[in-house]
């Protein structure tokens, strides 16, 4: 199955280096040094982007599940997103010339503690109510989404927040996607606890009567999820349903056991991305659809088959 | 030995226990009785350490509770808590593979996998092994909870209520390998029962347990009586000695 996947994830990569607006053969994009630079400064990066941030946010998106022990909660849409896009906003507004670095990290504390308010708030609610966590997971993304809006409309800047905050990754050059590794460095971290993170599926009494830190191990997957929200949003804009959809597939095909199903997901959530933004590349050339378009086309649907099916397995 | 000496305990300002004193030995199966809200499944809880000591003292295989790191008391004691609900899909090799993290700290060996084969073993679960636990019935679920219980390897087990939902063939099914884990495996089982003739039937000794505090203790056959359930339970059945233990008659 990983094969599989890992030939499938090749074949997109190789079909997204050579289709895009500009129009060069395979043999152009090698030989000629207008060809190269149209691989090595859009194409590339932009593949990569696609894939590292697909994968980042479909992991991050099967962390959260284990952590808020539900099924239909991803950080993007359940506040870590809409808080890396209102920690980016209060930074321009209060630091115009702000670094990337700056920008990067205002991101990430606010994903942080986004996420953070997020748990919080679903804590209490009874797990004999599966519903009720994404509910109140979507309300809650809603409230600070329209947060960022009114700050936005306030600061004249809603046309910026739009272009901005919709992923998609027809901006991606090289030197403005590389922030999209360390959303990889933390999808591999979580890699490296997921046995523990697999102990927090039994519940918090059980994992802990198993000797687990259960605080500790919470607390890194948390930053590791607040991390890579925050770069995906940075880098390339806001794509939801990624760590929705790619995860509750996955945990059909492979279960919940973390080492075994993170690879894979990662592996489905790149090929997602990948996909839709070639789909948008392709759909009316030489325009594009932006990717995020196309995953919420595909997402929302997946989304609502899965909550009618998911229902009575919960 | 577990030994409970003074314990209190308080939820929501309402007092569950109400001083309790009790040493429990080493070796057999000792069963929780009582009617519901006498705080069985509070006992067990403090003693499995899920709940923080407010006053009194546990004391379980020389470790006192709320002195001993989590780390340490999972190679003493296991806990299966009440209704182990689970939604993770999750194989049941895996399930009972949890059971060894406190021994192996993530990187499992060949001794982990070997327990783990062997608690499968014993649990008639090796056929099941690749098969996720919402593909299993009732019965073989909790005898993969237990498994895994058993997989930790501690000299203490702490069971609640492992027979909710059961039929009367898993019930039994499972008791009989709980009983085989005190005689052949040597483990100290303490389970909260609510069928008192699952307990006369299959625990060394009975604690009964009334409005926070122990009415009563021993053998079954020295425990369980007409004028105990009159008291204990408010309820009128009759007992009878069937081959020389007490059995209710609902």
């Amino acid at each position: 199955m990983r094969l599989a996947g890992l030939g499938l994830l090749a074949l997109l990569i190789v079909a997204s280096l050579l289709i895009g607006a500009a129009d060069m053969s395979a043999q152009g994009l090698l030989t000629t040094a207008e060809g190269r630079a149209l691989l090595f400064e859009s194409r590339l990066p932009r593949t990569l982007a696609a894939v590292l941030a697909g994968a980042g946010l479909a992991v991050s998106g099967q962390v959260m599940q284990v952590l808020a022990r539900n099924r239909f909660v991803e950080p993007m849409t359940a506040g870590a997103g809409q808080s890396a896009a209102l920690g980016l906003l209060i930074c321009l507004l209060l630091l115009p010339g702000a670094s990337i670095g700056a920008k990067m990290a205002a991101a990430s504390v606010a994903a942080l503690a986004g996420s953070l308010g997020l748990m919080a708030l679903i804590r209490p609610l009874p797990p004999s109510q599966p519903l009720l966590v994404p509910l109140v997971a979507l309300v809650y993304g809603g409230v600070i989404g329209g947060v960022v809006t009114f700050i936005a409309w306030q600061g004249d800047l809603m046309q910026l927040l739009g272009t901005w905050l919709t992923g998609e990754l027809s901006g991606v050059l090289r030197g403005r996607y590389e922030l999209l590794w360390i959303a990889a460095g933390a999808s591999a971290l979580t890699y490296l606890i997921a046995d523990r993170l697999t102990l927090l599926t039994l519940g918090e009494d059980a994992a802990r009567a198993l000797g687990l830190n259960v605080g500790l191990v919470t607390a890194a997957a948390v930053a590791a999820v607040s991390v890579v929200t925050a770069m995906v949003v940075v880098t390339i804009g806001s794509l939801p349903f990624v760590g929705l959809v790619v995860p509750n597939l996955t945990a059909r095909l492979a279960g919940d056991n973390l080492r075994r199903a993170l690879p894979l997901t990662a592996l489905a959530g790149a090929g997602l991305v990948l996909a839709a933004d070639l789909l948008g590349r392709v759909v009316r050339a030489p325009y594009e659809v932006p990717a995020a378009t196309m995953i919420t086309v595909i997402g929302a649907a997946a989304f609502v088959v899965l909550l009618n099916r998911g229902t009575a397995r919960v | 030995m577990i030994r409970i000496e003074g314990l209190h305990h308080q939820i929501a300002g309402a007092e569950v226990l109400r001083g309790i004193d009790l040493t429990l030995p080493e070796g057999g199966v000792t069963a929780l009785i009582g009617p519901n809200g006498a705080g069985k499944s509070t006992l067990l809880s403090l003693i499995a350490r899920l709940i923080r000591v407010q006053r009194g003292r546990i004391e379980i295989g020389g470790h006192v509770v709320g002195q001993t790191r989590d780390r340490d008391l999972a190679r003493v004691v296991a806990v299966l808590a009440q209704g182990a609900h689970v939604s993770a899909r999750l194989r049941v090799a895996e399930l009972v593979g949890f059971g060894r993290y406190p021994w192996h700290l993530g990187r499992p060996g060949a001794a982990d996998h070997a327990a783990v084969d062997a608690a499968l073993e014993r649990f008639d679960l090796t056929g099941l092994r690749h098969r996720f636990l919402d593909e299993l019935s009732g019965g073989q679920r909790q005898r993969a909870f237990v498994a895994m219980a058993f997989a930790q390897d501690t000299p203490y087990l702490l069971l609640d209520e492992p027979l909710n939902n059961l039929d009367i063939a898993a019930a039994r099914d499972l008791m009989t390998l709980v009983r085989g884990l005190a005689d052949e495996a040597g483990r100290t089982v303490v389970i909260v029962l609510h069928d008192i003739n699952y307990a006369t039937a299959f625990a060394d000794r009975l604690v009964v347990l009334k409005q926070g505090q122990v009415v009563a203790q021993g053998a079954p056959g020295e425990v369980v009586s007409a004028p105990l359930l009159a008291d204990v339970f408010g309820t009128a059945a009759r007992v009878e000695q069937i081959d020389g233990r007490p059995v209710v008659l609902v």
